[in-house]
């Protein structure tokens, strides 16, 4: 009788067989084994008392690090690595998911790899100093990825970033947007995955290329970062080296893998990639067997979230005022559906929005919904009620996506997909298209610097702007604008993969990885209105005493982006398409492959300050249009109209995505349940009184 | 040939969440004969010449914009819609050879009993009339509109006789039409109706001072404040059960 109990027991725990077993494949575990649920929010649970009081805590550390300037404490001796420091806690007793970055929350880890000089100068800025021994060894003995990129730089690359045509380019700081397949490592544990890589170390061998040393020196690397992590579990006294046995260890054991990546990276953006509905068939398994309670299921997940909300990096005021404020980027990936046409939505998908409400809103971590028409319905009421109340879930269609990377990719960043473990990207910031319409206007002399930036070629002369003359011009320009543009981020990529890789989140990546090269363009809006006004209306040229083009008078009206009109949505796609298709002419190190963005979220101010008055209107400094967002109250027949233009936009030429930032009053949505004159509404049906009292 | 007949505008709205079912693309004619009190669009006043529209190019927005218009369709509203009734009868003509949902939002006041062939002609063509009741006291219609109701509650009642789908807008201000005897009365004339689909009760709201502003015309409801939710609440409870003791008396 015993037996056959624990054989039931033992039965239930089975996970379903399939090709995960062979081989490392998470998708294939996710796909046979997980629960899609379609019930509505009311199964979900408070926050316990340990996860109030310990978010409490949480709050009082963040409201000393907004009273200390932006930041608590800062690490200033040990360089920080996967095992660099002991185990820190919040308060011990209360926590459910452990580890931070470095021995105490929020202290601010050091990650000098990227470059010395922006360590030295993150931490001066709030009062801090690193070591001089410190500072020492990586200015004599260690170079790090600034000083190597700088080392190849042609003065024309340099001359290009002074004047902020390129932009925002990763040459001192990490360049994240590298996601590690974290679940391997519950799933696996590390054991399983470093006989994996030994194996792809021992199989590179023969005749030794640059690339195959590259890479079997970069397996060893990832090598050695398992035997790290799993280190860093015996710090935290676990033994990770075998697969998590119920979901506190697969949460625990996937939380160990992204904080060495963090330990060793601070990337622009360190995202966590799609783990709800993966650790969702281990708390289903221990909810059915009894193990735990929906209320110990939540309390998990409140914590982990709680932990991703403490991700923090050291970084100077001038990045901050790039990404407006101190930004992290760590998006969680949630729903979506299966190419087999399943929902991919959990009991746990709700269970991440929920933390919303148990600890508050908050922009960290990225919670991202992967929208689809074919979400169940009362998924699709739950994130439409966070979002009301919190304003903090980001959205992306994942109709459009999964054509490209099935149903297993995650966003890095705000709008980056890829494939988890299977794909990454060389982030490659962005190249300012609005100024480089100027400089087609002005031979390549920068209108605020005054000085020689882009080639000398002839400037236009006459006084008011001809379309087809500017547009030849302009075309030029970006031919050239683009090959410099991708050659300035080979010499980056290399570099950072010589002296800053990510050897954690890369040992979480297949053997053969698809590599996206991702640049990004600037003042799309901008530039599509200028070209439409000197099209549309009359554009006067504004000289100074050097014949330099400083301003334009626009006469007369011209369509603008925003309004779902052809003659000017049309310029914007054109635009997208020809920069792509410049962009897609060059060699790309490392044979990646070439994607853009349409995405300046918060960087559009800096930029806009950076670049002068421009043909539509638009005055020097004044920000940019986020992302592919009409300018600003240019965007004049609805919101559907301004949607429709950034619609136009072919993402077959913007792979790496395209972000329109919109908000919308309440009240233009559409009426509330009081004021609500539904069809539904029957006055003869006599059972409305109820829903009236 | 006949002239194309083109339609005079005020604008577009590509998202319109609350003018009639669903998310719709909505038509604002320029032009109005009403002048009242709290008119939220002065702005669609003047019988001035505007923006020019064919019916084809309305019908093109539509088809722009369609994947975002769910369970929605076309309003046309204003100003007042009746004032180009030739154009607003083309447009619903087009839009039901393509199947589009089509609404009317009118005040009514330019229904003539005596001679019903034109609005016949839209009326065919329309799938819902949003009617608006400004005040149902006569003469709180007048100092409120400059206009008797008389006409739009026979147009009420000429709907409800050829079965046309209607829904019920009434603006709820505080001591004007938020009156108990009023909103009673109000009850009691939708009861005598039997083509109400729905009571669409909107709260008056002061965000069109900034356009009086503009327009440098005196706005003339200045001392009235927004209703409160409850106020919206309660102005429809009193309808409905008013509306409710009618029917039951026959």
């Amino acid at each position: 009788m015993a037996m056959a109990t624990v054989d039931r027991i033992s039965n239930k725990m089975e996970f379903k067989s399939g090709k995960w077993q062979q081989e490392i494949n998470v998708r294939d575990f996710i796909q046979k084994n997980y629960t899609l649920y379609e019930g509505n929010a009311d199964f979900l649970a408070n926050p316990t008392q340990a996860t109030i009081k310990l978010w409490e805590e949480c709050c009082e550390l963040f409201k000393k690090e907004r009273e200390k300037g932006g930041v608590l404490d800062m690490d200033t001796n040990i360089v920080s690595t996967i095992t660099s420091h002991g185990a820190g806690y919040i308060n011990k007793n209360l926590e459910k998911v452990v580890g931070l970055q470095t021995d105490a929350p929020l202290k601010r880890s050091m990650q000098p790899f990227g470059g010395i000089r922006m360590a030295e100068s993150s931490c001066k800025a709030y009062g801090y100093q690193i070591e001089p021994e410190v500072s020492e060894i990586f200015a004599k003995y260690r170079k790090t990825h600034n000083q190597g990129v700088f080392d190849c730089y042609t003065p024309e690359m340099k001359a290009a970033r002074h004047a902020a045509i390129l932009t925002g380019l990763p040459d001192a700081y990490g360049r994240g947007r590298i996601i590690g397949d974290y679940r391997r490592i519950a799933l696996y544990g590390i054991d399983r995955l470093i006989e994996d890589k030994k194996e792809q170390h021992a199989s590179i061998d023969g005749e030794m290329t640059a690339e195959k040393l590259q890479l079997k020196e970069e397996l060893a690397e990832q090598i050695r970062a398992l035997y790290e992590i799993a280190e860093l579990g015996r710090i935290y006294g676990f033994d990770i080296t075998k697969p998590a046995q119920n979901a506190k260890e697969a949460i625990q054991w996937l939380y160990f893998g992204y904080l060495a990546a963090v330990k060793e990276q601070n990337g622009a953006a360190m995202s966590i990639g799609r783990t709800s509905t993966f650790l969702d068939i281990y708390i289903e398994r221990d909810l059915k067997n009894g193990v735990i309670t929906e209320e110990e299921a939540q309390e998990m997940v409140d914590h982990f979230i709680m932990k991703l909300r403490l991700i923090k990096f050291a970084r100077t005021p001038e990045y901050n005022s790039l990404f407006s404020g101190d930004p992290t980027w760590v998006t969680e990936t949630i729903g979506g559906v299966g190419v087999d046409g399943r929902p991919l939505v959990t009991k746990n998908s709700f269970r991440y929005l929920h933390t919303l409400e148990n600890l508050g809103t908050s922009p960290e971590p990225n919670l991202t919904v992967l929208w689809s028409t074919r979400l169940p319905q009362n998924f699709k009421e739950y994130c439409a009620r966070i979002s009301i109340a919190t304003s903090s879930v980001q959205y992306e269609n994942d109709d459009l996506m999964r054509v490209t990377h099935g149903d297993d990719y995650a966003i890095a960043c705000c709008v980056s997909s890829m494939v988890v473990g299977k794909e990454m990207q060389f982030f490659g910031a962005r190249a300012n298209l609005a100024k480089c319409l100027l400089y087609a206007i002005n031979g390549g002399v920068d209108e605020r610097l005054k000085e020689q930036i882009g080639p000398k070629y002839a400037p236009i002369t006459s006084e008011y702007l001809d379309f087809d003359e500017v547009m030849e011009k302009y075309d030029t320009m970006m031919e050239w604008l683009a090959g410099l543009y991708v050659n300035t981020l080979n010499v980056i990529h290399y570099m950072h993969d010589k002296y800053c890789y990510e050897r954690a989140q890369m040992a979480l990546h297949d053997k053969e990885v698809k590599r996206y090269f991702a640049t990004g363009i600037a003042g799309l809006s901008v530039v599509a209105d200028s070209l439409s006004a000197i099209k549309h209306a009359k554009v006067k040229t504004i000289r100074d005493e050097n014949g330099i083009v400083v301003d334009y008078e626009v006469e007369g009206d011209f369509p603008k982006y925003g309004n779902d009109d052809d003659r000017v949505d049309n310029l914007a796609v054109d635009l997208v398409k020809r920069f792509m298709n410049k962009i897609r002419k060059h060699h790309t190190y490392r044979n990646s492959i070439p994607t853009m963005s349409i995405l300046t979220i918060t960087s559009n101010v800096v930029y806009g300050k950076k670049t002068g008055n421009t043909p539509d209107g638009r005055k020097a400094g004044v920000p940019m249009a986020p992302g592919a967002n009409p300018m600003h109250k240019r965007d004049t027949h609805g919101a559907v109209a301004s949607l429709a233009s950034v619609a136009k936009l072919p993402f077959s030429d913007a792979q790496d995505g395209i972000s329109n930032t919109f908000s919308i009053i309440p009240n233009a949505l559409g009426k509330d349940e009081i004021f609500m004159g539904d069809l539904e509404f029957d006055f003869d049906c006599g059972c409305c009184e109820d829903t009236i009292e | 040939m006949q002239k194309e007949i083109l339609g005079n505008i005020h604008s577009l709205e590509s998202m319109g969440t609350v003018d009639g079912p669903g998310i719709r693309l909505v038509v604002f004619l320029q032009g109005c004969p009403m002048r009242c009190q709290y008119c939220h669009n002065p702005d669609t006043w003047e019988y001035k010449d505007n923006k020019k529209i064919s019916v084809k190019n309305v019908i093109e927005k539509y088809y722009n914009v369609k994947e975002f218009l769910k369970n929605g369709g076309i309003t046309v509203t204003g100003g007042e819609p009746l004032s180009q009734i030739g154009f607003v009868t083309e447009l619903f003509k087009q839009a039901k050879k393509e199947n589009i949902h089509t609404a009317l939002d009118t005040s009514g006041i330019l229904f003539n009993p005596e001679n019903t062939t034109k609005i016949d002609g839209l009326l065919k063509y329309t799938d819902l009339v949003l009617l608006d009741i400004k005040h149902i006291n006569n003469e709180e219609h007048i100092k409120l509109t400059g206009f008797p109701n008389t006409n739009i509650l026979e147009f009420a009642k000429y709907l409800s006789a050829i079965n046309k789908p209607v829904w019920i807008r009434h603006v709820v201000i505080p001591t004007i039409t938020y009156n108990t005897v009023y909103l009673k009365e109000l009850g009691r004339f939708l009861a005598q109706l039997n083509n109400i689909k729905a009571l669409d009760l909107l709260p008056y709201h002061t965000m069109a001072i900034s356009k009086y502003e503009n327009l440098k015309i005196e706005y003339p409801l200045k001392d009235v404040p927004a209703p409160k939710k409850e106020e919206i609440m309660d102005a429809r409870f009193k309808i409905f059960r008013a509306y409710k003791e009618a029917k039951k008396l026959g």
